[in-house]
């Protein structure tokens, strides 16, 4: 069943196009991942689908429903999430609370979702009183994962969620998005770390200059010696 | 001198009402709201409407509390004037700073925006009730009590004291306790985020307002009450306000409480050296010392 669908997007900041004619779809319980170079549009694309920015052209639709130029707080309601590359955390309130944001529109007793999310990251559990903006980068990326998991999304769309971490938590965190993925969740993540990325990913998209240049499985792309050259570095 | 400190931690608990709002509206709106000083005044002439023109047509008794200068008049015109101070406050934001948020303006438009506010409101004050200065309750003196180390204290000041710490430790609460108070904290951490957390961000700024304009109606009254009314009180406040906020660092509500403590005893210690007339010029001075010495106040820093 799909999940969510992007079709014909053209998006962009102001008057400048960024994005051009971009489609792409999920299926229930994927991982796609949407790889290319700096600059290429892939977080532009994710913007567009979350309804941060408006496409200028196309259709979002997430499973029966169109969503295009919803705003964001409506989109959450309706199942799914998001996690931007910076900025991601609420760094004077404490991890506790930070989770209890992600439940924000929820008027129900959540404390077995909260349950679930220590289950799922438990070094954040002895420190859930603790502010976090004292804590690591990769400790910072869980709580971010976190809050936007609290409301049990169908889609959870990551903005480069290894960006600026050590190698060893790149490891760990990638383990935790497939981990998340195992719940039942359908992921997008967008990353620079595109290896790491295509390994746990079952489909994927490269973009590059706001087009889409190349999609197929994660294995294939991983295997494509052309796509490799040119996209993934060698 | 020790007296001067008790006068000042008085003074400064009745900045901390204005500084503490003015940070709030910074955190999450980041811009200087000008108008703050006057919603302290609007406070305090609202309460002195209602205890000398709207109480007694009700037949509401002109006794006062045991040795204090003030009876069950003001005790009702306080919470009333507070939540009419918010209601304006909320019914300004609706009316002036969210067209300008919507057309996303920049910090100075909306600090000259609140400029333009804080006019309004005096002049209308000005107009209703004239630019000579007003009591609640003219010409009583009321005794004052003697504490260790010759300190003298009228009881409106320990009341005042107490008042004030009473709302600071409900805000407290409020903030750490309650989802609206996490989501306002929230905001102001991220607005962005917030809003891709599901967090209905217009609601926040509605309680900021409220909130921020509530407290500074209290401020106002209790300097009313402490000293006297004057349509120019919350505007001589502007200068000591933003002193402690920025001490406290912008933004940083615990912060501005301190602040406010450390301009309230500044300014009246001075006077132990200097003219009273001097008093703004102290708070001038310290703003300038901490922009030099340590623009992100004392307990900044820690964002991010």
């Amino acid at each position: 069943m799909r999940v969510l669908e992007a079709r014909n997007l053209t998006s962009g900041y102001g008057e400048t196009d960024i994005l051009h004619d971009v489609s792409m779809k999920l299926e229930e319980k994927e991982i796609v991942s949407i790889i290319g170079p700096n600059g290429a549009g892939k977080s532009t694309l994710l913007k567009t689908i979350f309804g941060i920015l408006r496409p200028r052209q196309g259709v979002v639709r997430l499973g029966d429903e169109e969503i295009t130029g919803l705003n964001p707080d409506k989109i959450v309601r309706k199942g799914m999430s998001y996690v931007p590359q910076v900025n991601n955390v609420f760094p004077s309130l404490t991890i506790q609370e930070n989770l209890e944001m992600g439940a924000f529109v929820r008027t129900d007793d959540y404390r077995d979702r909260l349950q679930e999310m220590y289950d799922l990251f438990p070094l954040l559990k002895d420190r859930r009183n603790q502010k976090v903006g004292r804590l690591s980068g990769g400790q910072r990326q869980m709580v971010a994962m976190g809050r936007a998991l609290m409301l049990d999304p169908k889609v959870l769309l990551l903005d480069e969620p290894s960006a600026s971490l050590a190698p060893l938590l790149v490891e760990m965190i990638f383990e935790k998005i497939g981990d998340i993925n195992k719940t039942g969740v359908a992921i997008i993540v967008v990353e620079q770390n595109a290896r790491e990325t295509l390994k746990i990913s079952d489909r994927g998209y490269v973009l590059a200059t706001g087009r889409t240049v190349f999609e197929d499985t994660g294995k294939a792309i991983l295997e494509n010696k052309e796509v490799g050259k040119l996209y993934l570095g060698g | 001198m020790a007296e001067l400190i008790v006068y000042g931690i008085v003074l400064g608990s009745i900045i901390a009402l204005g500084a503490i709002g003015l940070t709030l509206v910074y955190g999450i709106l980041r811009f200087a709201n000008f108008a703050h000083g006057d919603l302290m005044t609007a406070g305090a002439y609202v309460a002195l409407f209602l205890v000398t023109g709207i109480f007694p047509w009700l037949g509401i008794p002109d006794t006062t509390f045991g040795s204090l200068s003030f009876g069950w008049r003001m005790t009702l015109a306080f919470p009333i004037a507070m939540a009419c101070v918010a209601a304006a406050s909320i019914l300004f934001d609706r009316i002036l700073y969210r067209p300008l948020r919507r057309k996303q303006s920049g910090p100075v438009i909306m600090a000259i925006s609140a400029l333009g506010a804080s006019f309004i409101i005096r002049m209308i004050v000005i107009i209703l009730w004239g630019a000579d200065y007003h009591f609640y309750r003219p010409g009583v003196l009321r005794p004052a009590i003697m504490l260790p180390l010759e300190i003298k204290i009228r009881p409106d000041q320990i009341l005042i004291l107490a008042t004030v710490l009473s709302l600071v430790i409900l805000l407290y609460l409020f903030l750490q306790r309650t989802k609206m108070g996490k989501a306002m904290r929230a905001t102001a951490d991220n607005m962005e985020l917030a809003r891709v957390s599901g967090i209905d961000t217009e609601r926040v700024i509605v309680w900021t307002w409220g909130i921020g304009g509530a407290l500074a109606a209290a401020g106002g009254i209790l300097y009313g009450i402490d000293v006297q009314l004057h349509p120019g009180m919350g505007w001589h406040f502007l200068l000591p306000l933003f002193a402690a906020t920025i001490l406290g660092g912008i933004g940083n509500m615990y912060g501005a409480l301190i602040g406010a403590l450390i301009m309230g005893v500044a300014q009246q210690v001075s006077t132990f050296y200097l003219m009273p007339t001097y008093k703004p010029a102290v708070a001038f001075v310290v703003m300038i010392l901490i922009l030099l010495v340590r623009p992100q106040g004392i307990f900044g820093g820690g964002r991010s």
